[in-house]
């Protein structure tokens, strides 16, 4: 298999993928994974929005200085990068605790089955 | 009238040409180290998927950190000020979509292309040609503004100034000779080194880049004994502008007082830049192939972590690289080597080197550093374009499209890889030279719209909408991206004003440059569209098995 690192299964292999779709372990993965992705998609598109709104229709406030020459401009552009790294941290939290595991479990049954059945 | 010539002359230039030289040697070892190596079509795609997640988040850095992030965004902030933060804010948050939807999944489902995943459960020959149409166009958009931009930057990097001679060569020439050395570089790094020369190649920039600019911070913040405020206010001062600096407005969304339309149509373009940002990364096809290069989903899923912290902290600097620039060297002073301000972070450099490291030699030095690693930026992105497109020419339209899909020789299908690397890098430098004067650095910003509104739709659709049809994908890539082209030629990007790429001709009658807001949506509504009014059913044992390898690697190559 000189394809294949990391998994232990060719593609063409046989799985019955609606039989696993359909199992309640796929259905709690996947609610796991939209239940974080989804909202914080949403989230940190609106809170984008925000900045990118803030910096075209209310310079105003914008340009007000917090200390020295450093003004709510600046502070909300670094808030974004904050954030962003605030995410992507909080994600791989999340996905190691809910999502690997579950994932993991799926994929160990599924590969236990082939070798009784084989 | 030209400092960099002005100052250092030959010591510069000769520092310069040497790194230059000691770059493309080593770089060139590497990707006959990484050919030698490399024996099947995985190796040739996917850099035999053998990268950790770290290795694989520096080069993602390195795919993605382009001249224009390096050049053209403390070029912006030099001259003008806060706007230029913009644009780094769009593309990072940008990667959020990658992370949270695009990259895991698609790792798991697809094996060498961007097509991979769209024509997983579609009819392959429309869906493969259509992602193939849109894989080329937006490569060749992106790699044409840098091979372009990498003419023009050579010559003012050596300082070979409009009316001055180098070796015999006029700055035309020089130019010119630039984007066939550019060309051929990333046509031997692709046809020679796969995905795993090029991939290397962009690794050594990323480090190169990230230190690069991290010293050249240092040395700016301890110009204003590690006062920010200090830095800004010199900076803001310096400018003319005054507080308005530091706060968006000067470049992009600028109100025009007594012009209302012109007022609500550059606010308008603000938010389309913003938006065409912040969608376009996860829509990259050479960004989504280097997710291949991972062993794991989760591998995936760690590099681009790696990648935000690498390009976060980037893009970071560069607004004390920017603003430095503004501070120490002065507008007037970059404007009068480039209008478009690519050389204020090489201007910077020589300034930072005079102050701290004993006078022109030092500067002559730092200059030369920072041109090198400009020089790296370059390649190491153009190098990425190349193989993105020649992968969808061999893997989507020749394998999948000429020959049906029918089990072949792979080391075939790799040949013809490597052909059509050769070919895609001769049109590139063919067009790059014939466009050599006129102004394309829009292209990019094009490359992102065209990823956001053809790509995008298409990839979160088939990952996660179970009703998602052939048709469907079809119309979301073809409408995203026509939409998108046909918006731009019939803007003031191409006629119809003083900057425009044509300006005695006036055909422009959508007022927007950037056409994201409209062809983004139009994407996604396509997208829709074509899926609700086709008759076709979609193949559910298809989507079951992409569902459940996509978030399980069940099944993953």
């Amino acid at each position: 298999m000189p394809d294949s690192k990391g998994t232990g299964r060719e593609p063409d292999d046989h799985v019955d993928s609606l039989a696993v779709q359909q199992s309640p372990e796929f259905a709690a993965l996947r609610k796991a994974l939209r239940r974080f992705v989804f909202p914080a998609t949403v989230a940190f598109l609106a809170w984008y929005a925000l900045y990118v709104l803030l910096s075209t229709y209310a310079r105003g406030f914008m340009a007000l200085q917090v200390t020295g020459h450093i003004n709510v401009a600046l502070i909300f552009g670094v808030l974004q990068f904050v954030s962003t790294f605030g995410l992507a941290w909080a994600y791989a939290r999340y996905a190691a605790r809910h999502l690997d595991p579950k994932a993991d479990a799926i994929k160990a049954r599924i590969d236990g089955d082939e070798e009784t059945t084989s | 009238m030209n400092l960099i010539a002005q100052g250092v002359d030959d010591t510069s230039r000769t520092w310069t040409l040497s790194l230059f030289v000691v770059l493309v040697i080593a770089t060139l070892a590497i990707t006959a180290w990484a050919g030698m190596k490399s024996r099947s079509a995985n190796d040739f795609y996917a850099g035999g998927r053998s990268f950790s997640g770290f290795q694989n988040g520096m080069a993602l850095g390195g795919d993605y950190m382009s001249a224009a992030s390096f050049l053209g965004i403390a070029g912006i902030i030099a001259l003008s000020g806060y706007d230029g933060f913009l644009y780094s804010i769009g593309f990072l948050v940008a990667w959020l979509v990658a992370l949270l939807l695009v990259a895991e999944l698609l790792r798991n489902s697809g094996k060498y292309t961007m097509a991979d995943v769209l024509a997983f459960r579609m009819r392959q020959r429309p869906v493969r040609t259509a992602a193939s149409v849109s894989t080329v166009t937006v490569s060749i958009f992106y790699l044409l503004a840098q091979m372009v931009g990498a003419g023009s930057l050579v010559a003012l990097l050596l300082g070979i100034g409009e009316n001055d001679t180098f070796l015999g060569m006029t700055a035309a020439t020089a130019e010119a000779l630039t984007i066939v050395v550019v060309g051929v570089l990333m046509i031997v790094y692709v046809v020679i080194g796969g995905m795993k020369g090029t991939t290397y190649v962009q690794i050594i920039k990323a480090v190169l880049l990230l230190l690069g600019t991290a010293l050249m911070t240092v040395l700016v913040m301890w110009a204003f004994k590690f006062d920010l405020s200090g830095l800004l206010g010199t900076a803001a001062a310096e400018s003319g502008q005054g507080e308005a600096f530091l706060n968006s407005g000067l470049k992009y969304g600028t109100e025009v007082s007594g012009d209302l339309w012109q007022t609500t149509v550059n606010k308008l373009d603000l938010l389309s830049l913003g938006l065409a940002l912040v969608l376009g990364t996860a829509g990259l096809p050479h960004i989504l192939i280097r997710f291949y290069t991972v062993p794991t989903a989760k591998a995936a899923r760690k590099s681009v972590l790696w990648a935000i912290g690498i390009i976060g902290v980037f893009y970071l600097m560069t607004l004390a690289l920017g603003f430095g620039a503004a501070a120490l060297v002065g507008g007037d002073a970059i404007k009068a080597q480039d209008p478009a301000g690519n050389v204020a972070a090489p201007l910077l450099a020589q300034e930072l080197g005079e102050r701290f490291f004993g006078g022109d030699t030092g500067g002559a030095v730092l200059l030369a550093l920072i041109a090198a690693v400009a020089f790296a930026t370059i390649l190491a992105v153009v190098a990425g374009l190349t193989l993105a497109s020649s992968s969808s020419l061999a893997h989507d339209l020749y394998a999948n499209v000429f020959r049906h899909g029918k089990p072949q020789d792979e080391r075939q299908e790799v040949r013809v890889a490597r052909f059509a690397a050769l070919g895609i890098g001769a049109v590139a430098i063919l067009l790059a030279i014939f466009a050599q004067n006129l102004n394309v650095a829009f292209l990019v910003a094009l490359a992102f719209a065209v990823a956001a509104s053809g790509n995008l739709p298409a990839i979160l659709y088939s990952l996660f909408w179970k009703r998602f049809t052939t048709s469907g994908a079809v119309w979301a890539i073809y409408g995203g991206l026509g939409t998108a082209v046909l918006l731009v030629v019939f803007s003031p990007v191409l006629s119809g004003a003083e900057n425009s790429m044509f300006p005695e001709a006036d055909f422009a009658f959508f007022p927007l440059s950037n056409p994201g807001l409209v062809s983004i949506p139009v994407g996604f509504l396509c997208g829709w569209l074509g899926t609700v009014l086709s008759r076709e059913r979609p193949d559910a044992g298809k989507y079951a098995e992409l569902e459940v390898r996509s978030l399980t690697g069940i099944g993953a190559h």
